[in-house]
């Protein structure tokens, strides 16, 4: 991928990243050589990663349930169930499940103990959300976190953590921005950011799109 | 185990520093650590708690001071070793220096497409679930040197079971080596001041997902 930065450190001075493309190198010729993996495996899984699976995802499933009621229903009582059901993905992990954002209550999601996120609608974590800022404070500060990522939610909003700590897995359904309401799902989708469905972020306002 | 992984409600971390526009990779060894660690997950070499105790058993020092993916490659070097599957002899001369061992399948680009989805881990239940709904619980107050997935804030704390979330591979056994031994899930709501103290923001309410053994009756 062009944003991937190629480093090449020929030096002796080796850097952490030019070690660790060593180490990752040696291991990988390792477990071919063994007959453990497959390299064209590998390039089929990164492709996936970087092109297939992502908040794209996430992103439709919202604006499915912004505009069709029922579908909002189905997906809060059953998300695994709802999302297959929209036929974007062919395959959803056991309980995926989608919890509301309203004035009253504000959902944030986060693993303290690793990094456990809903790969299928999100695709992977950003490094933000694998890093000890985040996994410490969001439990007991989360309006502390809020502020970090620009957000303020009035003072009467409660806030609601979810710490994934089993193969459970949440997808935070953000609040619909005022003047959205004749908006097709497909721009509607374009509001919908990967940090408002992990509930550090609101979806966009109608005038951030064009 | 007790270790710097488990890090909800520490202090003197700092702030979140999210990073515009995020590439899904930062770097090409950490797409290959990814990939690596899927496909020898495929294998059936290990499962997901076996690896995650794995890392969680890295020096605290070097746990802290690396990147997420080098933590992966780090603890896979260790399993794999742990394992007999690949020795350090072998990943220090970048070569195999003996035949591999045999294991249960190997993943074909064809097959990556059905992988990217995470394994199933629920099971059967072999007994009905001690808690519904509405029931109060205290969690319990444990410390295995093994891994475990109620962390440390939420021991010995009182909680109300908001949902049954079905029946699931207990990880606390299964990451030793001890079997799958199911047990039923359930999301515990717990106050914010139950789990902070006075000083909590009084609005703030946090849930974990914890296995049935972790609960006691209160």
């Amino acid at each position: 991928m062009e944003q991937r930065h190629e480093h090449h450190h020929d030096d002796e001075h080796g850097s952490e990243l030019s070690e660790m493309q060593l180490r990752v190198r040696a291991l990988e010729t390792v477990l071919t050589e063994k007959g453990y993996i497959d390299p064209a495996a590998l390039d089929a899984i990164i492709e996936a990663y970087e092109t297939k699976v992502g908040p794209h995802i996430g992103a439709r499933v919202v604006a499915k349930a912004w505009s069709d009621p029922s579908f909002k229903r189905a997906l809060l009582e059953d998300g695994t169930k709802a999302v297959l059901g929209l036929g974007i993905i062919n395959r959803v992990g056991d309980h995926l499940i989608a919890v509301e954002n309203t004035p009253k209550q504000h959902n944030m999601i986060v693993c303290t103990l690793c990094s456990c996120y809903p790969w299928e609608v999100l695709g992977l974590p950003p490094v933000w959300y694998k890093s000890a800022p985040y996994r410490s404070r969001a439990v007991n500060d989360p309006r502390g976190v809020l502020a970090d990522f620009g957000v303020a939610l009035p003072a009467d909003t409660a806030i609601r953590v979810w710490d994934s700590t089993a193969e459970t897995r949440f997808i935070v359904l953000p609040m619909r921005p005022k003047g959205s309401e004749n908006w097709s799902e497909e721009k509607l989708a374009s509001l919908v950011t990967r940090d408002s469905m992990i509930g550090t972020g609101l979806a966009k306002q109608p005038g951030e799109v064009t | 185990m007790d270790g710097v992984h488990d890090m909800g409600g520490m202090h003197g971390f700092g702030k979140v520093e999210p990073e515009k526009d995020e590439p899904v990779f930062h770097e090409e060894w950490e797409a290959r650590t990814q990939a690596l660690y899927r496909a020898m997950s495929y294998t059936g070499a290990w499962v997901i708690d076996q690896a995650r105790f794995t890392r969680e058993q890295l020096p605290p020092t070097v746990y802290l001071a690396s990147s997420y993916y080098k933590k992966w490659e780090l603890g896979m070097e260790r399993q794999l070793a742990e394992l007999g599957l690949a020795g350090a002899d072998e990943l220090a001369a970048g070569h195999a220096l003996r035949p591999g061992k045999p294991l249960k399948r190997k993943l074909s680009a064809a097959e990556v497409p059905n992988i990217i989805t995470r394994g199933s881990f629920a099971r059967p239940a072999e007994k009905p679930a001690r808690f519904k709904p509405g029931d109060h619980v205290r969690t319990k107050n444990i410390h295995p040197k093994t891994h475990t997935r109620l962390p440390r804030y939420a021991r010995d704390k009182i909680g109300v079971v908001e949902a049954l979330r079905g029946c699931h591979v207990f990880p606390d056994t299964v990451a030793i080596g001890k079997g799958e031994d199911p047990q039923w899930l359930y999301t515990v709501l717990f106050d914010g001041r139950e789990l902070w103290g006075e000083s909590a923001e009084p609005s703030l309410k946090v849930s974990i997902e914890a296995f049935e053994p972790y609960l006691d009756s209160a």
